[in-house]
């Protein structure tokens, strides 16, 4: 049976439409897919995304035990201060992409993917090195408020200093009394934050959230936009774009990998890769001709299948088809061409520089 | 959620509605409302045969690909080509602008055997 989030009777009252994801009974929408989305891009949406875990890294040997089997690098960042980057395998395949929040050297918060929570937390107290490694999963909900106007709303209902908060910053404060980590991070590419609290004020964040909002017309969000938000701005998605079978380096995240910074899990797999050049990687296309690519279609080249879609849509802010795929380093080059097999028909595509949609 | 009287439907969640000796299908509010937002819609040609469920077409919604099933044999006669442009038009109007094609029945009984507004209400309140 699937597990539900400390929101769960907050989305049936309002009256969200549920499916399962990752293991999870999620709102996939409230109004309306592409309503949402717009919302987002325009204004500002709600989402809950508590299904996301959390494992927490404490003592002397948190930050070296963590930057050691993280590919990108943790000494480079202060406290309060938080980093994107991948765990891998000694092949090089993803474990998993995560968001790691330094709240001091010695107390480090790794935010999950919903779907890896168990083989995260096995993973990382595997490698604890000497830390104190806590699966803190169900301990917290999680909130994403996303939009133009999230931090004038959120202004409202807490003392900590937005105006001060940059990008991938957060600070501890209380959201309309609830204890929180506010986080200016997020993943629909637009401004916005993530909140952080225990699971039991889950319920009471999101209605003083919803109630504060109405000046901005707040808009209750779900996975379905969150998705092509995400889309729209080429972030990956572990599951479909990756998983424990491709590298950092083929997926596009080579930013998030610092080989020299010293010796972590998967860098001598990553340089090997590196020097040997790569066989394929992930690009962002559009369509040229009709049709919506969708994860699992064969990308074509003269007749023959030479690589794979991992996420299509048509993109609500653009109107046109895009997608990612995995396709030979040859056909990765911006303004290269190939074929997408929709229905057993071929569509061109063409590789085109990502992200898709840039904010205004 | 609408269920028009004169209306015949499938368990698919196709309506075919009786015009002169054609018939018009389309998809019923329910399906609509199942799909969410329509953002892509693939549809024969006239002249294309279509044959009792089996897919004519599909709709696309954000999130996922649906096929068309045809409630009846026949040939396509025509085709409601403004929806390519206004896919959108079957969430806001299933029942009328946004028809997609009009068959010509090999069988000009086999659209009575489907289910009437009154079955194809109570089999929807099955489904949910």
């Amino acid at each position: 049976m699937a597990q539900r989030t400390p929101l769960y009777d907050t989305h049936v009252r309002a009256g969200a439409r549920l499916v399962e994801f990752a293991g999870w009974e999620m709102p996939v929408q409230y109004a309306g897919i592409l309503a949402e989305h717009e919302a987002v891009r325009t204004r500002v949406g709600l989402f809950d995304v508590s299904h996301m875990g959390e494992v927490v890294f404490r003592g002397p040997k948190a930050l070296e035990s963590l930057n050691r089997i993280f590919t990108n690098d943790l000494s480079k960042v202060a406290d309060g201060q938080a980093q994107y980057g991948c765990l891998c395998r000694d092949s090089g395949g993803i474990v998993d992409d995560v968001v790691v929040y330094r709240r001091a050297a010695d107390d480090l918060l790794v935010c999950v993917n919903a779907g890896n929570r168990a083989k995260d937390y096995d993973w990382l107290a595997g490698h604890a090195g000497g830390a104190d490694v806590r699966n803190e999963s169900d301990d917290w909900a999680q909130l994403a408020l996303q939009g133009p106007l999230a931090a004038q709303l959120l202004q409202r209902l807490t003392k900590v200093n937005l105006s001060q908060m940059r990008s991938y910053r957060f600070a501890p404060g209380e959201v309309a009394g609830v204890p929180c980590l506010v986080a200016r991070t997020g993943y629909t590419g637009e401004d916005g934050f993530e909140l952080f609290c225990p699971s039991a004020h889950g319920p009471k964040l999101w209605d003083a959230l919803m109630e504060a909002g109405q000046p901005e017309k707040i808009q209750p969000a779900g996975l379905g936009c969150r998705d092509s938000l995400r889309l729209e701005m080429a972030y990956r998605l572990y599951g479909s774009d990756m998983d424990d079978s491709t590298t950092p380096l083929e997926a596009g995240l080579a930013w998030v990998v610092k080989l020299d910074k010293g010796e972590f899990v998967g860098r001598e797999a990553l340089v090997r890769q590196r020097e040997q050049g790569l066989a394929k990687k992930l690009v962002g296309f559009t369509l040229v001709d009709a049709g919506i690519p969708r994860h699992g279609y064969a990308v074509q080249q003269d007749g023959r299948k030479v690589g794979e879609v991992t996420s299509g849509t048509k993109s609500p802010s653009l109107g046109t088809s895009i997608g990612l795929a995995y396709v030979p380093t040859a056909l990765a080059a911006e303004g290269s061409t190939f074929a997408v097999e929709i229905r057993g028909r071929p569509a061109a595509a063409r590789v085109v520089k990502t992200p898709f949609y840039v904010r205004k | 959620m609408d269920f028009p009287e004169d209306l015949k439907y499938t368990r698919e969640h196709e309506w075919a509605r009786k015009k002169g000796t054609r018939i018009v299908v389309g998809v019923t509010d329910f399906a609509q409302d199942q799909l969410g937002d329509v953002v892509y819609v693939e549809l024969p040609d006239v002249g294309d045969p279509v044959k009792k469920g089996e897919s004519f077409g599909v709709v696309e919604s954000t999130k996922a690909v649906s096929e068309l099933f045809a409630p009846v044999s026949g040939k396509v006669v025509e085709v409601n080509d403004p929806l390519s442009d206004a896919p959108e038009t079957i969430n806001e109007d299933p029942y009328e602008e946004g028809w997609m094609i009009a068959i010509e029945p090999a069988d000009p009984k086999e659209v009575d055997a489907l289910m009437d507004a009154k079955a194809y209400r109570a089999f929807v309140e099955e489904q949910e």
